[in-house]
């Protein structure tokens, strides 16, 4: 044998290529092409929809401000929707959460807090609140009741699974010090919980408020009803003016959200927040190459 | 010394047929600091935690302050446990409390759970958390938060969250395993420190057999979920290391 010849030892594959994820990466584009056929999807057809669309946008601009009392008077309908359906969604979500978790409770009181948070989630916020102004009627109350069932259902979930995250060693100490239950809670559960806690409930305002400028279309109170009415009647420019305000009001929403996380999770304090402008600085977990 | 543990007939089977102790009769009492030595999954670690039913025992009973411990429910377990301290090996502190609050939790047995989530601990609490801190040599820590300490520093708080309950037990689950050498030592005289001044028998875990003869009082040597060794350090030769461990390659 010369020297230096790799000597061939047949060894299994290492990465061994499997058929099934190519066969379903095939049967993924065959659907995608056979979907477009379907739904007559076709080069003619996007070609007379940009016609329009150019058409459409020339009349969006400029931005009509004329009627910002109207305006105003919505989006600030908008956001009192979104803060009173975040306060009570999370305060509702809070036990409904915690009775939710399988770590700390008995399954008599996970199982109906589950199935709760299911039925929360189940439906899109459009749906529960066509439902909501069926029965209560239209207007602001309905698009805050369903606008309070969809946080229930997001913060109870990720609450849930928060806590079901949580070292059970931390709270086997506070177990052994003979604490009584909610003592537990308090100084085992909530500190490793909270910071998340903090997030899930900025987030759900964040998206309540996106929600709350839509649940007026089906005449839930707010800045989508002058919205609807403004695309009925082919007032564009106000259409636009309205689209700049809400992208604003989120935008607003955005920058209010980071600073109570930075002030609950970073310990931030309010002058360091205005001081040190923007958001906190993130350390990279991966170099420059 | 007045706080006596009376262990009889203990058995806990996690799997059923298959007991992790079998059959446990110990007695303490007599002696401050006893260490328990033995090899990994021989049952060191269900023991302590049966006295303090962190684990169900599966039969027997452990007699603790005119109680069996193996029997009680509810608030009489949860004031028995209020008198039983407990260090362990990761120290389990509640990470982002800071090292006062962990403190404060030795004393969550004995304040309301009202006064507990609005943090109103007695004054005279807060002064022996600070007090205790001095003792641990961890002066001007409190608000510190946890998860920003050291190894050895959170076994102090461990040691000092335990001290806080005013316990008539100390039990210690491994308590140096995660620590480096020169700790190690710091960490155990500490804790035959806390238990001589307060004279109160502690169980000390542990797999280091030279820190254990040079600290303990007493050494309890258990092999296959039995105590096949009970007696003064002096008395634990070779040929019984052996028994307990098995082998030979590691004594030389």
């Amino acid at each position: 044998m010369k020297t230096g010849s790799p000597i061939l030892i047949s060894r299994a594959d290492p990465f061994p290529k499997s058929l099934w994820p190519r066969v379903a990466t095939v049967a993924l584009v065959v659907y995608v092409i056979y979907a477009c056929a379907q739904m007559e999807i076709s080069w003619e057809r996007v070609q007379t929809g940009l016609a329009n669309a150019a058409h459409f946008f020339a009349r969006l601009f400029p931005p009509n401000f004329a009627r910002h009392e109207l305006l105003v008077r919505g989006l600030l309908e908008s956001l009192q929707i979104a803060v009173l359906a975040s306060t009570l969604g999370i305060l509702l979500a809070l036990p409904i959460g915690l009775a939710g978790a399988r770590n700390l409770m008995p399954p008599w009181a996970s199982w109906p807090a589950r199935a709760l948070i299911v039925l929360a989630r189940s439906l899109h916020p459009v749906i529960v609140a066509i439902l909501f102004v069926k029965a209560v009627g239209f207007g602001a109350l309905a698009g805050v009741l369903a606008l309070t069932v969809a946080s229930v259902g997001f913060i109870g979930k990720l609450f849930t699974e928060a806590i079901e995250e949580i070292s059970s060693k931390q709270v086997e100490a506070v177990r052994a010090t003979g604490a009584p239950f909610p003592s537990v809670l308090a100084f085992g559960v909530m500190p490793q919980v909270f910071s998340r806690f903090i997030g899930f409930a900025t987030y759900q305002l964040d998206s309540n408020l996106r929600n709350s400028t839509m649940v007026g279309i089906v005449g839930a109170g707010g800045i989508g009803g002058t919205l609807f009415a403004a695309f009925q009647r082919f007032d564009y420019d106000f259409v636009c003016a309205i689209l700049i305000a809400i992208i604003s009001l989120i935008m607003l929403g955005e920058v209010l959200a980071a600073g109570v996380r930075a002030i609950f999770i970073d310990n931030a304090t309010l002058p360091e927040l205005f001081r040190r402008r923007g958001l906190p600085r993130r350390d990279r977990l991966v170099e420059d190459e | 010394m007045p706080n006596s543990l009376v262990i009889r007939g203990l058995t806990k089977e996690y799997v059923p047929g298959k007991p992790v102790l079998s059959d446990i009769d110990l007695a303490f009492g007599e002696t401050c600091i006893n260490a328990i030595i033995g090899p990994s999954g021989t049952g060191k670690s269900t023991l302590i935690r049966c006295i303090n039913r962190l684990v169900e025992p599966t039969s027997g009973e452990i007699l603790f302050d005119g109680a069996d411990l193996a029997r009680l429910v509810g608030t009489p377990l949860r004031q028995a446990r209020r008198h039983i301290g407990m260090v362990f090996q990761e120290y389990n502190l509640v990470e982002r409390l800071t090292v006062m609050e962990n403190l404060l939790c030795g004393r969550l047995g004995y304040v309301s759970a009202w006064k507990a989530w609005r943090r109103k601990f007695p004054t005279e609490d807060i002064e022996r958390a600070f007090q205790l801190l001095d003792v641990v040599g961890l002066a001007g820590f409190a608000q510190r938060r946890a998860d920003a300490l050291s190894g050895g520093q959170r076994q102090r708080v461990g040691i000092a969250r335990a001290v806080m309950q005013e316990p008539k037990l100390l039990l210690a689950d491994e308590p140096t395993s995660s620590l480096d050498p020169k700790t190690s030592v710091e960490i155990m005289q500490l804790l035959a420190d806390v238990a001589r001044s307060r004279d109160i028998p502690v169980l000390i875990n542990m797999h280091d057999v030279d820190l254990a003869t040079r600290f303990a009082d007493r050494i309890v040597g258990m092999s296959g979920g039995r105590v096949v060794f009970d007696g003064a350090p002096a008395g634990l030769s070779d040929a019984m290391l052996k028994q307990i461990y098995g082998g030979e390659d590691w004594l030389q």
